[in-house]
C-alpha cells in the first residue's frame, strides 16, 4: 500500500466552467476516495420568490442557471398555471416544446465541447461549439436571447414563430442534422476517444437506481426513465423514445446524449408539423393559492419546480430540485477507485451543472 | 485602440454567476467569435494569465478564491467584470448571499453589462482592458506604480451597503 495523498481539484479549475470542490485522496495514482464540497455559486435566489411579484419572479427563475434557462422558467410557468388552473393555449405549450427542444440541443453541444476539452481533444470542441453557434442562431431569432431567452411567461408564451418559419428552421436542422451526425461518428467511433472513455466511471443499474442518478446519467446505467414522456405540456402528442444505453460508462453516458440530439430534432420537426393556430397566451388575474410540484425533464435530467402561494402576489415558497444535486452521489461512486488522470473526463460525464445545483 | 505587441492571456473564474456569461466567455474562444486567432489564450494558470475575466456577483465562500486568483496574477494586470451580476449584482443583487458586486472584492477595471453578456462586448470589454494593460506595462517599465481604487468591505457586516472606500496603492 503506497502513501495516502489528498489532491484538491477545483473550484479553480481549468477543466470546470463552473467551481466545485474535491478533495481527491489518493493512493499512488488511483483515487480512493473523493470528497466534495460546494457553496460557491449559492446565491439563496429561492428567497427571492417573496420579494418579487410571482408574474416577475420568472425572469429570476430562468436565471437560475443560464444553459437549461429555458427549461426552469418552463417549469416554474407550469406550476404557477396548475395551482391557478389556467388552460395554456395549445400553440403555446407547442412553441414551449420547441425552445425546450433547442436548449437540450445547445446544452448537448456545450457538453460534448466540454467533454472533448476534458481528455484534451480541443479541435472537437471547438467543432462542437461552432455547430453550437447555428442552434444559437435559430434561438436568437426566434426568442430574442442566445442564452437567456425570456420567452416563456405564466399563461403562455411572450413571442410567437410562424409556421412558414417553423418549416424552414425545420429545413435548416437537416444541415445541422449532418454536421452532428459527422461530429458525433468521432465521439463514438474514434479509436483514441473511445481508449479514453469506454470502461471509465461506470455505474452498475443498481448503484444508478439507489442513488438516485437523474437524466443521461441513469439512461446510461440501462435504467429507462424521461419525465418527458409523462407527457406534460405539449409532449402528451408528440411521440418519443426515450434513449437507453446499457454501458454505464462515460462511453455510454455520451452515446445517450449523442443519440438525443437526434430525438430532439425530431421532435422539433413534429411540433411543425402538429402545431395549431391557437392564441399564444391567455389574460392571468388574481393570485396563487395552493401548491403545486411540477416536473420538467432538463438536458441534465429531471427538475422538480415546487410552488407555493397564499393567493397573494408573493409566494410563499419556491423550491428546486436539480439533477446535478442527484447526480453528486453517484459521481463520488465512479470516482472512487478510478485514475486521476481520468477525474476530469468523469467529472465532466455527469455534466455537471453547479448553478443550478447551489441556486 | 491600443497597440500592446504582445497577446494577453485570459483567466476566466466563475464567481456565482447563472452560467449564462460563462459559457458566453467560452464562446467567444470558438469558431464564430474566435479571438484566438489573435493569439488569445485561455489558461488555467493565475500565474500565465494577464486579464482576469470575472462573472457573477462573489458569495461570501468563493471571496477568497477571488483574492487568491488575483493576488496570484503577476503585474501588469487588468479585471474585467463580465455581465450585469459581476457589476452590480444585477437579478440577484437582493438575495441574501450575494455581495452585490466584484468590485467589493477586488479592483476592477472595465465592466461589461448585459444578461448574459454578448460575445461581441466581452470582446470589446478585453479590447478596452489591453489599453488598461498597456498603460500599466509602461508605468512599470518607467518604475511608476500602479495606482488602483479598492474598496474594502466590512467583513463582520458582510453586505454591500457597509463597505467603506478608501485610496491605496498597489
Amino acid at each position: 500500500m503506497g502513501k495516502r495523498i489528498v489532491v484538491p481539484f477545483g473550484p479553480q479549475h481549468p477543466v470546470l466552467p463552473e467551481p466545485i470542490h474535491l478533495d481527491l485522496v489518493l493512493e499512488d495514482e488511483r483515487v480512493i476516495e473523493a470528497i466534495p464540497s460546494i457553496g460557491y455559486i449559492h446565491r439563496g435566489l429561492e428567497s427571492l420568490v417573496t420579494k418579487r411579484d410571482y408574474k416577475n419572479y420568472v425572469f429570476v427563475a430562468e436565471r437560475i442557471c443560464g444553459i437549461c434557462s429555458f427549461i426552469h422558467s418552463s417549469g416554474y410557468c407550469q406550476g404557477i398555471e396548475a395551482v391557478m388552473e389556467i388552460d395554456v393555449p395549445l400553440r403555446a405549450q407547442y412553441l414551449r416544446v420547441f425552445w425546450s427542444e433547442l436548449s437540450r440541443m445547445h446544452s448537448h453541444l456545450l457538453w460534448l465541447g466540454c467533454y472533448a476539452d476534458s481528455f484534451g481533444f480541443e479541435n472537437l470542441f471547438m467543432n462542437a461549439w461552432r455547430i453550437r453557434e447555428s442552434v444559437l442562431d435559430i434561438m436568437e431569432e426566434t426568442s430574442g436571447g442566445r442564452v437567456i431567452q425570456g420567452s416563456c411567461k405564466v399563461g403562455g408564451v411572450r413571442r410567437d414563430v410562424s409556421n412558414t418559419r417553423l418549416r424552414e428552421i425545420v429545413r435548416s436542422l437537416e444541415t445541422i442534422e449532418t454536421q452532428i451526425t459527422e461530429l458525433t461518428e468521432v465521439f463514438l467511433n474514434d479509436s483514441t476517444v473511445m481508449h479514453r472513455t469506454k470502461g471509465v466511471g461506470v455505474l452498475s443499474e443498481s448503484d444508478a437506481w439507489k442513488l438516485g442518478a437523474a437524466g443521461p446519467t441513469l439512461r446510461g446505467s440501462g435504467i429507462k426513465s424521461d419525465i418527458r414522456t409523462t407527457g406534460y405540456g405539449a409532449y402528451e402528442f408528440l411521440k418519443m423514445k426515450p434513449v437507453v444505453h446499457h454501458g454505464g460508462d462515460c462511453y455510454a453516458r455520451c452515446m445517450v446524449r449523442a443519440d438525443e440530439l437526434h430525438s430532439s430534432i425530431d421532435l422539433i420537426r413534429q411540433v411543425s408539423d402538429q402545431i395549431p393556430d391557437t392564441e399564444i397566451e391567455v389574460k392571468v388575474t388574481g393570485g396563487p393559492n395552493g401548491e403545486y410540484f411540477s416536473r420538467v425533464e432538463q438536458p441534465r435530467g429531471e427538475a422538480v419546480h415546487y410552488v407555493k402561494g397564499d393567493g397573494s402576489k408573493n409566494l410563499v415558497r419556491h423550491r428546486v430540485r436539480t439533477p446535478t444535486c442527484a447526480n453528486i452521489p453517484p459521481l463520488l461512486t465512479m470516482l472512487a477507485g478510478c485514475d486521476l488522470s481520468d477525474v476530469p473526463v468523469i467529472v465532466l460525464s455527469i455534466d455537471p451543472c453547479i448553478s443550478c445545483t447551489e441556486r | 485602440m491600443s497597440y500592446i505587441t504582445k497577446s494577453p492571456w485570459i483567466i476566466h473564474y466563475d464567481a456565482s454567476s447563472c452560467n449564462g456569461c460563462d459559457i458566453e466567455v467560452l464562446a467567444s474562444l470558438t469558431p464564430l467569435y474566435d479571438v484566438e486567432r489573435f493569439g488569445i489564450i485561455n489558461t488555467g494558470n493565475p500565474k500565465h494569465a494577464d486579464i482576469f475575466l470575472i462573472t457573477g456577483s462573489v458569495n461570501e465562500q468563493n471571496k477568497e478564491i477571488v483574492q487568491n486568483i488575483y493576488a496570484q496574477m503577476p503585474e501588469p494586470k487588468v479585471v474585467v467584470a463580465i455581465g450585469i451580476c459581476a457589476s452590480s449584482g444585477g437579478v440577484f443583487r437582493e438575495c441574501y448571499n450575494v455581495m452585490g458586486g466584484v468590485d467589493k472584492v477586488i479592483p476592477v477595471d472595465v465592466y461589461v453589462l448585459g444578461c448574459a453578456a454578448r460575445p461581441e462586448s466581452i470582446i470589446d470589454g478585453v479590447v478596452k482592458g489591453l489599453a488598461v494593460l498597456e498603460e500599466r506595462q509602461t508605468a512599470l517599465k518607467e518604475g511608476r506604480s500602479i495606482e488602483r481604487k479598492v474598496v474594502e468591505v466590512n467583513r463582520s457586516a458582510g453586505k454591500a451597503e457597509s463597505a467603506n472606500e478608501s485610496e491605496v496603492s498597489l
